[in-house]
This record gives C-alpha cells, sequence and structure tokens, in this order.
C-alpha cells in the first residue's frame, strides 16, 4: 500500500492497471474505488495557465505512508494505493491518483473518499498558480 | 547541539530563509523556536507546527537534533 510521489507527468488509469495486476489477486477483492484529481485552467474566476505544487519532501512521504497504513487498517482493505505529484503542473494534468480495493463496495468508497478528505487536511504541499496577473499562493478556502 | 528550522510555501517567501540552525537551548518550544527563527515576527494565526515530521502545538517541547518546521495551511490534492 505505497504512497507515491512524482514530479512527472503521469497515467492515473496506466498507473491503476499496473499495480492492481502486479499487487492483487484476482478474484480476492470484490471492490476497487478511484479517485482523479486534475489541474483546472481557472480558479476564483480567472484563468490559470500554470501552477508550482511544492511540498515538504520527507514530511509528505511519512504522513502519506501512515494514510495509507492506517485507512486499510480503518477499512478493512485488501490494498490502497497514493500517488501525487510535485513540481510545475499544466492544466488537464493528473494532480492525484487514490484507490482502495476491499472486499465490498462500501468500503472501497468510505476509503477513497477518506484517503482524499484526509490528504487535503493535512499533506503538506502547497499550490502557487500562475495567473495574467502574476503567481499567487492558493489558500485552503479556495481548493475544493 | 543545534535544532533545524524550516519554512515552507508563503511563510518561506514571508521569512526569507528556507532552513536555518539554530543552538539548542534546554527548555525551548515550537514558539520559542519560532521567535528565535524570525528575530521575534508575530506568528500567523493559521501557521501549522511540526516536528520530525508530525504536528503539533506551538507548546510542545523542543529537543537536542529536532527538525521544526513552520508552514500554511496546505491545499494538496
Amino acid at each position: 500500500m505505497p504512497a507515491i510521489l512524482l514530479d512527472t507527468i503521469f497515467n492515473p488509469w496506466d498507473e491503476l492497471q499496473r499495480y492492481q495486476s502486479k499487487h492483487l489477486q484476482a478474484g480476492h477483492f470484490g471492490a476497487t474505488a478511484t479517485f482523479v484529481g486534475s489541474m483546472r485552467d481557472f480558479n476564483i474566476n480567472e484563468s490559470v495557465s500554470h501552477m508550482t505544487l511544492e511540498h515538504y519532501p520527507a514530511m509528505t512521504q511519512h504522513y502519506l505512508d501512515k494514510l495509507c497504513e492506517s485507512s486499510a487498517q480503518i477499512f478493512e482493505l485488501d490494498d490502497c494505493l497514493i500517488i501525487h505529484r510535485f513540481g510545475d503542473i499544466r492544466p488537464g494534468e493528473p494532480i492525484v491518483l487514490t484507490a482502495a480495493w476491499s472486499p465490498h463496495r462500501a468500503q472501497a468508497f468510505d476509503a477513497c473518499r477518506h484517503l482524499m478528505d484526509e490528504l487535503k487536511s493535512n499533506a503538506p504541499f502547497w499550490k502557487k498558480e500562475v495567473t495574467d496577473d502574476g503567481e499567487r499562493w492558493v489558500h485552503n478556502d479556495q481548493d475544493s | 547541539m543545534s535544532i533545524t528550522v524550516q519554512f515552507f510555501a508563503s511563510l518561506r517567501e514571508e521569512i526569507g530563509q528556507q532552513q536555518i540552525s539554530l543552538p539548542y537551548e534546554h527548555d525551548a518550544d515550537v514558539m520559542s523556536i519560532w521567535q528565535q527563527a524570525t528575530e521575534g515576527k508575530n506568528m500567523p494565526a493559521n501557521t501549522l507546527c511540526a516536528i520530525n515530521m508530525e504536528y503539533v502545538k506551538p507548546d510542545s517541547p523542543v529537543n537536542d537534533d529536532d527538525e521544526v518546521a513552520f508552514f500554511p495551511p496546505v491545499t494538496g490534492g
């Protein structure tokens, strides 16, 4: 149940398929829930050309590893996966993938939402957007 | 006998430093480290604090060799 930090663009569906075929036993799980978050080209009624996602590398890895482990226990998952970008990101590019595998759908849905909610509340990442008016840090009440 | 202090995102820009080292002093806590590192600046109300990658409160004690970090509310995902 890894948390992976990437500074390059990734295809979430390829990563999901690759991880599932390598680490999960077909027939053992009954539900897979996934979430993919991508960069918008607008925010707060302005166009955004690109952004930089800063992070606190050691703490981010530590926090996301713990989140995967605790979520697997809480929701009795077969497995879960988080992939998160950092660095320069363009509109349309995936920022984050969360996935949860479980015997039944309720745990998978709940775990996938829990992974995202906890990540957005606590993982030390910060978005800095570039608009026609220059750069700006995104505040957490502007980032849903 | 030292403490590593790190600032991130908008706080890094406001403070003008990403990482500094301070001598360890007995009875130090997170707020006293902030005061030393910023030369007495007020800590913004929404500042988050961490010691050795774990969230802590400003009155948490700091030990020798600790890494103390200060940053604004997070916006990942």
